[in-house]
């Protein structure tokens, strides 16, 4: 077991699969605040069109979204994002696992907007708020703190599913998924192995469950 | 050009598609009649093991048939079974399999778990490139280059030692490297040379693609069994030694590599090591 830490950098593969879990979830969140502001915005187009995302992007396989990233857009569209493959491949995950969360974060946050009563939304437009304004001032706050809960198993989902990026970033940059592929192509796969990158995964998830929980109940609104 | 570049991000996500179908339909249900004999094999490589419909083509196929019937069991008694890299000592210790004809090196480490007849066939790690690039000759012209091949792979992490400033795409097959390879988004494919003539002398790449030949590695295909089953292991060594004996061995080489021009390399054919 011990020789396991010696011969792999499993530390280090965890850090990869931290580092893309803050980059996607930073990403997610930007993405997905703009497309819920779009969808719940009084003009008919943005709503259309925050819609559209959500349920293109939602329904899409995250390994479809991940190789399509690199095998088309990067490899025969050309948008490659550096010189440096794993870099190109590396960038390319970041911006896969954003789109495709960003979808629930919008969801998330759009079922925080509905929990604040719609006598708000028209108190702030009847002293003279604008839409910006209502959302920055009134409504956008209380709709963070209501969908505490929800963007918290967002993030956890994202955390499991940087997993995915393996597709296309294999063992050049191995997140934990690759290097769980590198150990079992030398060691041959064993419940040991399996073991450890699971408990990995507990130990990065279980402590944000219990953070976010504590979080949705203290930061609430009261009503 | 445009209409092109659309076809090819079709095809691109075409290739994506058939990734997430590619899940274990089992057609693995029941368990040995005792008559039987269940090998595993690759369904996916061309020339080597592939599975096209209900029939089964390529050279593991085929020594793997050769090898049966010299044990003294019917074409028809074999039952196939896809032996992916990463599953393939599991399938032995459990006997899901009685033997493993699949590409499969024989190392050190994998000789803890597993036991091996031959090898049957010395391959090794080459270079697949565009028919029309003159700039790589070998694995040293490598150096800038952009290259593909299979995440966690032994060729992969071969190459990376090889070569320092390796400029590495991995995926997870290797069939997803070859719209990258044709199109130019990159620049070689490296695996075993057997592997890469399958592709080499596939229908749709005939002629776009060669081989370089310039092999910087041995990789030994074994036949996986049980650990410690000697008996077996004399019997299907015996099988090897009369296959290249008898002249089978050429003629199954040429029947499944001669289209690409590909020859075996040196040592070719090998001499079955004795069973432990």
């Amino acid at each position: 077991m011990g020789d396991l830490f010696e011969n792999y950098d499993i530390i280090g593969a965890f850090w990869v699969t931290i580092q893309l879990s803050l980059l996607g979830a930073v990403g997610a969140l930007v993405i997905g605040t703009i497309v819920a502001v779009m969808r719940v915005s009084p003009v008919g187009v943005l709503r259309i069109l925050g819609a559209a995302y959500v349920n293109v992007f939602r329904n899409t396989p995250l390994t479809l979204l991940m190789f399509f990233s690199v095998a088309g857009m990067a490899f025969i569209l050309g948008l490659t994002l550096s010189d440096n493959l794993s870099t190109n491949a590396y960038r390319w995950a970041v911006i896969a696992l954003s789109v495709y969360h960003a979808g629930f974060v919008a969801e998330a946050l759009r079922s925080g907007v509905n929990t604040i009563p719609a006598g708000q939304a028209e108190a702030a437009r009847a002293i003279g708020l604008t839409f910006g304004q209502s959302m920055r001032e009134v409504l956008l706050p209380q709709a963070f703190r209501g969908a505490i809960a929800p963007l918290g198993s967002t993030l956890i989902a994202l955390i499991k599913n940087t997993t995915v990026a393996a597709v296309i970033l294999g063992t050049t940059k191995p997140e934990a998924a690759g290097m769980l592929q590198v150990v079992t192509e030398n060691e041959g796969a064993s419940l040991a192995t399996f073991g450890i990158f699971a408990i990995g995964f507990v130990i990065l998830t279980l402590p944000i469950g219990v953070l976010f929980t504590r979080l949705s109940q203290k930061m609430a609104v009261k009503r | 050009m445009k209409a092109r570049r659309i076809a090819a991000v079709a095809m691109a996500v075409s290739v994506a598609f058939a990734l997430t179908a590619c899940g274990s339909d089992d057609d693995g249900g029941d368990s040995g009649g005792g008559d039987t004999i269940k090998i595993g094999i690759k369904f996916d490589q061309p020339g080597l093991g592939l599975k096209e419909g209900s029939k089964y083509t390529g050279f593991d196929v085929d020594v793997a048939t050769y090898i049966a019937e010299k044990m003294g069991y019917d074409e028809g008694d074999i039952k196939w079974v896809q032996a992916p890299s990463p599953q393939r000592e599991t399938m032995l210790e459990t006997g899901q399999v009685d033997m493993i004809v699949a590409t499969y090196s024989i190392t050190d480490e994998r000789k803890e778990k597993v036991g091996f007849a031959g090898p049957y066939f010395i391959a090794g790690q080459d270079l697949l490139i565009r028919a029309d690039d003159s700039s790589i000759k070998s694995v040293d012209d490598l150096d800038g280059k952009k290259l593909c091949s299979v995440s966690g792979s032994t060729s992969a992490q071969n190459v990376k030692d090889k070569v320092a400033g390796v400029n590495l795409q991995e995926f997870k097959t290797y069939s997803e490297c070859l719209p990258a390879l044709v199109s130019g988004a990159i620049d070689a494919l490296t695996t075993d040379d057997t592997i890469l003539a399958g592709y080499a002398s596939q229908e749709s790449y005939k002629g776009k693609l060669k081989v370089v030949g310039q092999p910087f590695s041995e990789e030994n295909y074994g036949v996986g069994l049980k650990k410690g089953d000697s008996e077996m292991c004399t019997k299907v060594t015996d099988a090897i030694t009369s296959m290249i004996d008898d002249g089978t061995w050429e003629k199954l080489v040429a029947a499944n590599f001669g289209e690409s021009g590909f020859t075996p390399g040196e040592g070719n054919p090998p001499t079955p090591a004795a069973c432990a």
